[in-house]
């Protein structure tokens, strides 16, 4: 399991010459940092780091706002049209990205968004997992704290905030590790609508990374780690909340 | 007439002030996240169904064609190698990927010590982005100074060239999608197990059953449920592969062709080749088998599956 992560280590650290003598060695001769700076000196790797940073946090934060919201108003009011709102919401669940993929391009071009973040990150602001993964959240807990907060005057809004989404963290935190992971990792939807080199995320940039550095594997291997070592880090720090996240919808 | 318009008007009245203010409420939370999916996922839904009947210009201007995009997507020999490829990738990874997970689960159920290591161990390819597992397998897998073909080389076998050998190139990326799902089904395994009650054992202990027979009459009749959900999961997800195939395999070798899924095709028709229609056409045929899979296990859960 961890063979190919331990050779992404040592090959990043290899000199190019090392790294492609036969018989291969293990531990590198010279321990050689340059493939570190080299990423950065030939590609704009910061652009991609920033972009990748301000998509995911954009599309986490947005998640969160709207589909709290939403998912309040449906597990906590009666309302007409309940019932099919929810419907259409989860219907999207059940439809592969692909079949949505070529009208979002249209609208993009449309707007003239292309190459730019706002195609990165407005698209993946609405979520209808997230609507149905907090509403099952909200639905679990206790119906008299809001009748409660009503007696004392609280509209919804109040009770949303202050009553109901503190009670949410766990639900919360399971969403953004969702959103923040699979914005990080998206490889088809920044393909689709950036292409030039200081708006690529880290995931298309370090594709185009492989297309010109073809054979500079210190290299190749010294920007995947950059790359992946802060969804690592989350995962250490969060484990519990993705093995819930991961879990929750299994049981059911 | 009259009566019903009476009733109406009654109902509509019978709304009190502070309902029609949840309702108010209710709606105003609801609409941006609504209004969202509508615009970007809903409408577009439909968009696509509409595209794939018309012919896409090259300057916007779309000429209604009907069935012709469909009929060519039955005639286009690349639309089979796809096809067959990703009924090849779901039918070897799906089963394999979840048989070993189920090993790797029951493995890890044990007191063993470390056992958080071993699980973040397992974890790692799945938090990692695709991009890079498909850039360090490529290297591992490279002909010359692979890793890969040099163990081979110590034991004397001649490794081949992997992925560009149209006949194992679909088959190396496959190995990889395994690896690379079994640390989330085991998670998901792994917590169907810790909800097996140990009076079970204990019973069939009592009864002086052997570890073999309590896996196969215990444990794997109760953890069918977690399977199936799991089952459902990963082939969903499988008929979508496309990072690793676009890192490993690549837009441009000469074993592209040989060894496309059908989203690998979808994106080349609809994004390389401007071919928005056609591109419209393939993902409804993808949707479509999503679809049909899903409804089918559905259907069939039953033959296989124990609620306790």
């Amino acid at each position: 399991m961890i063979i190919p992560f331990l050779w992404m280590i040592l090959t990043s650290l290899k000199t190019m010459g090392e790294a492609t003598q036969l018989p291969p060695t293990i531990i590198p001769a010279i321990w050689n940092w340059n493939s570190y700076v080299q990423v950065f000196d030939y590609m704009p790797f910061l652009h991609f780091y920033w972009n990748t940073i301000l998509m995911t946090a954009g599309r986490t934060i947005g998640q969160l706002i709207l589909c709290s919201l939403a998912a309040y108003a449906f597990a906590r009011i009666a309302f007409p049209g309940r019932n099919i709102l929810f419907l259409i919401t989860l219907s999207v669940l059940m439809v592969p990205l692909q079949a949505y993929a070529i009208p979002q391009f249209l609208i993009m071009v449309e707007l003239d968004w292309l190459n730019t973040l706002k195609a990165l990150i407005v698209p993946g602001l609405f979520s209808a997992f997230g609507v149905f993964l907090l509403r099952q959240f909200f639905m679990s807990l206790p119906k008299e704290l809001d009748e409660a907060a009503k007696i004392d005057g609280c509209n919804h809004f109040q009770i949303f905030f202050y009553i109901l989404l503190p009670l949410t963290k766990p639900a919360l935190i399971s969403l953004s590790i969702f959103t923040i992971l699979w914005s990080w990792n998206d490889l088809l939807w920044p393909l689709i609508v950036n292409s030039s080199p200081s708006k690529l995320p880290l995931s298309a940039g370090l594709a185009s990374l492989q297309g010109q550095y073809a054979t500079n594997f210190p290299i190749l291997m010294a920007g995947s780690l950059l790359a992946i070592w802060p969804m690592i880090v989350i995962f250490i720090f969060l484990q519990r909340y993705f093995i819930e996240g991961i879990t929750m919808g299994s049981s059911k | 007439m009259f009566n019903k318009q009476r009733s109406n008007r009654k109902k509509f009245k019978k709304v009190s002030p502070m309902k029609k203010q949840d309702y108010l409420w209710a709606y105003c939370f609801i609409a941006p996240c609504f209004l969202g999916l509508f615009i970007f996922n809903i409408g577009p839904i439909f968009y696509t169904i509409y595209l794939a009947f018309t012919e896409y210009g090259s300057f916007g201007q779309k000429t209604w064609t009907g069935l012709d995009n469909f009929l060519r997507l039955f005639q286009d020999p690349n639309v089979l190698i796809a096809l067959k490829n990703t009924i090849i990738f779901t039918g070897i990874a799906v089963p394999v990927s979840i048989f070993l997970s189920t090993i790797v689960a029951v493995l890890l159920n044990q007191k063993i010590r470390g056992v958080t290591i071993y699980r973040t161990l397992y974890f790692l390819p799945v938090i990692t982005m695709p991009v890079a597992i498909g850039m360090v397998w490529r290297w591992l897998y490279n002909g010359d100074y692979g890793l890969i073909n040099y163990s081979l080389g110590l034991i004397g076998i001649d490794g081949p060239y992997w992925l560009v050998d149209s006949n194992i190139a679909l088959y190396s990326v496959i190995i990889v999608a395994i690896w690379a799902a079994i640390g989330y089904n085991m998670i998901i395994i792994l917590a169907g197990l810790q909800n097996i009650s140990p009076t079970y054992y204990e019973a069939a202990e009592i009864d002086g059953a052997g570890p073999l027979a309590k896996f196969f009459n215990i444990t794997i009749p109760l953890i069918t449920p977690t399977l199936f959900f799991v089952t459902v999961i990963s082939i969903i997800s499988t008929l979508q592969t496309f990072e690793l195939i676009y890192m490993m395999v690549g837009i441009n070798s000469p074993v592209t062709t040989s060894s496309q899924t059908l989203v690998f095709l979808f994106y080349r028709e609809a994004f390389i080749n401007h071919d928005l229609s056609y591109g419209a056409a393939i993902s409804i045929m993808l949707f479509l088998i999503i679809l049909l899979v899903t409804i089918f296990q559905l259907k069939y859960q039953k033959k296989w599956v124990h609620y306790g």
